[in-house]
């Protein structure tokens, strides 16, 4: 099969870096520098501008199930409507609290952005886009994301009040909970692909998504992982950290200005992110919808670049999330515990076997 | 009532007599603990209600009137006068000890009156300021703003309450008690929070996420009502009841309107009457949808909010073009209403009736059959009957522990015995039970309105009343059903144009009392599904 339009971003890639060391004959070190530089520049506008779409992209579909129109002010349909709130935030004075642990209560916030930026690093862009591709790659990305908790923890801990304190708490059994679930539920689908490598994965799926390919077990490891995906995100119904209704703001409430902005930012991403790690583990990554067999409709498929596919693949999972929380009540914090270690935990275990057992007799489609 | 009263003055010799529209029973305080003790557990008696106690200041002795209700036999009223000419520490007996409302109500007289209620476990003030100085209700009261000036520092908060315990050997001795132990947890939740539904503020303490004990602390919207209705003219009294609930406004005029109008035998046109009853039904039902948005927002349901809202906007919409407001309307006035109806009210309020049943299935579908939602709910706060007796938690939470006790059917007024419709009872008690009877209450009232809505007789709206109303010397009770429980009315008349005493019984300061005993035990997420479920006004409580 040959892929015509599948734009391998690799051969930029290696353009670029040809330029650099050959053209323009540069040492090997500082080609190295202006390249990650360029990646990093390029990777923090990435997420500023997807966190602000994202922005409008939940206050939109909010407005849609809750009968309204959302924001239509700034803009055509609202669209500046977060670049106006990001400046508004970016403006906002850094209130300085007493009785609180400054440097922890500094850190906090840059720990959630950073645990969050990283995570963003390793998600399969598109074909040959992607900053860094090695043999643990999901594992990598599982083991990051959970220092958000971490700041998640500081931030409660260190502003001394006591709302912030249960949030935190709240937040440090739920993360830890469902991080379990999560990375259970990738475990399985990790079996299926027999690489860790995010590369692997997504070439793993050519022929069909795993969500088709490990058919029953991986529909209930979807399921579970879209469920704890939205506890460990801290968002509707398992928003227990943030509980408005309850503490106020949570393990943010003290925090303002842009430091409060961080936070709100790495949130939105996370949204991203988890529904990053769904495409590529359920959805083939950047794959192309492919079935084996049916040569002209992958054919047709691969005319879409690879980078709109992940990206559509991401907004439409994220729909899913974002429906959940205009939809469903909050839980209480037992319901909550209950739901992860009474259910999610016993059926993952016993869906990881069945898992096995399919891959072992080859029960698989395709 | 005969009977009654043979029955106590046979128990009771000192005991004497007042006939009015509730019997009234005047007995000194040596005997009154006695005589509560046995109008509550006297099988022949059961007073086992108690609507209110009205502090009272009679300038010669100070003083309460109790009104208390049975609640099985045939739901009768009756009041008892107790008084004490000692103005410097005047002190009663607390029957704390019989009613658990009593320690909410006995605070509040404490509070306004300095009556001191002895072996009440709480006497703290309730509303004011603990730094307040002077009880304002006297009638000896300093207003000179020189001795209760505007703070501009925090509130001094104490860990302590006061009781005042009398021996064996009669003599009364005050004590200090604690409120919560210094290696508590105590979170502050309010005044200022998402949930409380306004200024209220619970002091809990708590050992992890289980609520161990909660002090309620109120009065943050006080505005003194009853003091300021003693300076005003009957007409302008009315403006304060939108002020209370202002969900129930229409139904708090009605009450203060046909207590003014009985006491001053002013007879109202059927077509006043039909109004009347049909804006109290609208404002029972804008009340519920708020409250079911309300309620499930706070669960974090927050999409439920604008389902819910595009009934009330309905409703406000009717009510602005009839009385001109969307809030505070100031409507019903002594001797009907104040304007009549507008041209469309009748096509509105069938446009509201026709949507009405698609959208209680549509809040059935979204959120009642929710499995989050029935975690959250069902089992949550439970409250039994005997408890909503006990501590007069009245209106839908009462109604959905299985107490009947809608005045509408119990003790009916106004064209209501003529209209049928159900009283919604269920009997679970908790959560999910208070937002189902709320929710069969909106079914109940269109059902109201659309009898009479085609039913609208001609008439007078409004009969002539002298601009300067006087009432006759005198005393009169009235109950009327809010959206929230039963609004009680105590009118003291010393023939001035002006009323003496006018003491406003709301349904939601006995809704706060009982936050602490349900919640006990129950997680920090009850809490806010407690008092979401229980619906109080803070406005109403705090007056």
């Amino acid at each position: 099969m040959i892929p015509l339009v599948i734009d391998d971003f690799s051969v930029v890639c290696d353009a670029v870096n040809n330029f650099l060391l050959y053209t323009c004959g540069l040492p090997k070190w500082l080609t190295v520098t202006i390249e990650c530089i360029g990646v990093g520049v390029g990777l923090l506008l990435a997420y500023a501008l997807l966190a602000l779409f994202y922005i409008l992209y939940e206050r939109k579909i909010c407005a849609y199930i809750q009968c309204r129109v959302g924001p239509v002010r700034v803009g055509p349909w609202g669209l500046f409507q977060s670049f106006a709130d990001m400046f508004k935030i970016l403006i906002k004075e850094l209130i300085h609290l007493d009785n609180i642990d400054r440097f922890l209560f500094a850190l906090a916030p840059y720990l959630v952005i950073i645990a969050s930026v990283i995570c963003f690093a390793v998600l399969p862009w598109g074909n040959g886009l992607q900053i860094i591709d090695f043999n643990i790659g999901i594992f990598f990305l599982i083991a990051c994301s959970s220092i958000g908790v971490l700041g998640i923890l500081l931030a409660g801990w260190s502003s001394a009040n006591k709302f912030t304190l249960i949030g935190a708490m709240r937040s440090g059994a739920q993360m830890v909970s469902y991080e379990l679930s999560v990375g259970l539920s990738i475990l399985t689908m990790v079996c299926l692909a027999g690489t860790m490598s995010v590369g692997g994965i997504v070439a793993e799926q050519e022929n069909l998504w795993f969500i088709f390919k490990g058919h029953v077990p991986a529909v209930i490891a979807f399921v579970i992982y879209m469920i704890a995906a939205t506890a460990e995100t801290n968002r509707g119904p398992f928003d227990l950290p943030e509980a408005e209704s309850e503490l106020t703001a949570g393990y943010h409430t003290e925090y303002s200005g842009i430091h409060f902005g961080f936070f709100y930012l790495a949130e939105y991403l996370n949204l991203f992110i988890v529904s990053g790690v769904a495409s590529l583990m359920f959805f083939g990554g950047w794959m192309p919808l492919h079935f084996p067999g049916w040569d002209t409709f992958n054919h047709i498929m691969d005319y879409c670049p690879s980078v709109i596919w992940f990206l559509l693949k991401c907004f439409v999972l994220s729909y899913v999330i974002i429906w959940f929380k205009w939809t469903f009540p909050r839980l209480r914090i037992d319901n909550l515990l209950a739901l992860e270690w009474k259910y999610l935990l016993p059926i993952n275990l016993a869906n990881l076997v069945l898992m096995v057992l399919i891959i072992v007799f080859g029960w698989h489609i395709v | 009532m005969a009977e009654i009263q043979e029955k106590i003055a046979k128990l009771f010799p000192q005991a004497t007599f007042e006939q009015g529209d509730v019997l009234r029973i005047c007995i000194p305080d040596a005997q009154w603990h006695d005589l509560a003790s046995a109008l509550r557990h006297d099988p022949d008696l059961n007073y086992d209600y108690m609507i209110t106690i009205a502090g009272m200041d009679w300038r010669t002795s100070l003083g309460c009137v109790y009104f208390l209700q049975s609640t099985t036999r045939g739901n009768d009223v009756i009041s008892v006068k107790v008084e004490t000419t000692d103005r410097e520490n005047p002190m009663l007996h607390s029957v704390a000890d019989l009613w658990a409302v009593a320690t909410l109500y006995e605070r509040e007289v404490y509070d306004f009156f300095g009556i001191i209620f002895i072996n009440n476990p709480d006497m703290r003030r309730l509303f004011l300021n603990i730094d307040w100085v002077g009880y304002p209700l006297r009638k000896d009261y300093d207003q000179d703003p020189a001795l209760n000036p505007i703070t501009t520092e925090s509130e001094r908060q104490s860990d302590f309450t006061q009781t005042w315990v009398e021996g064996p050997d009669g003599k009364v001795e005050k004590k200090e008690v604690r409120i919560f132990q210094p290696e508590e947890f105590v979170v502050n939740i309010g005044p200022q929070h998402p949930s409380t539904h306004g200024v209220l503020r619970f002091r809990t303490a708590v050992d992890g996420e289980i609520i161990k004990k909660i002090d309620v602390y109120m009065g943050y919207i006080h505005r003194g009502v009853e003091k300021l209705c003693e300076d005003l003219t009957y007409q302008q009294t009315l403006h304060y009841m939108d002020r209370l609930d202002y969900f129930s406004a229409h139904n708090y005029h009605h009450g203060l309107c046909r207590l003014i109008e009985r006491a001053a035998g002013i007879q109202i046109t059927r077509r006043a009457e039909v109004i009347r009853v049909m804006m109290d039904e609208l404002s029972r039902i804008a009340s519920h949808c708020l409250f079911m948005g309300t309620f499930c927002m706070d669960l974090g349901a927050t999409s439920m909010l604008f389902y819910t809202l595009r009934v009330r906007e309905m409703i406000l919409d009717i009510m602005e073009k009839t009385c001109g407001a969307r809030m505070t309307f100031n409507y019903d006035c002594i001797g009907g209403v104040m304007q009549d109806l507008a041209p469309d009210f009748q096509k509105d309020v069938k446009a509201l009736l026709a949507v009405i049943p698609a959208n209680i299935k549509e809040y059935n579908k979204v959120f009642v059959g929710n499995v989050i939602a029935k975690e959250r709910m069902v089992g949550v706060g439970y409250l039994s009957k005997e408890d909503a007796i006990d501590y007069a938690v009245t209106g839908p939470s009462g109604r959905a522990s299985g107490w009947s006790c809608d005045i509408r059917k119990i003790r009916p007024y106004s064209i209501y015995p003529e209209l049928d419709f159900e009283e919604v009872l269920m009997a679970e008690g908790d959560a999910m039970a208070r937002f189902k009877v709320r929710l069969r209450e909106i079914e109940e009232s269109a059902k109201i309105l659309a009898q009479l809505v085609d039913n609208i007789p001609e008439g007078e709206y409004c009969v002539k009343v002298p601009k300067m109303l006087k009432l006759p010397v005198g005393h009169w009770w009235e109950m009327v059903e809010g959206c929230r429980g039963v609004f009680g009315l105590y009118l003291e008349s010393d023939g001035t144009a002006k009323p003496y005493r006018l003491k406003i019984a709301p349904p939601c300061l006995p809704l706060a009392g009982v936050v602490d005993h349900i919640t006990e035990g129950m997680k920090i997420a009850d809490l806010i599904t407690i008092g979401g479920s229980l619906d109080y006004i803070i406005p109403d409580m705090d007056r």
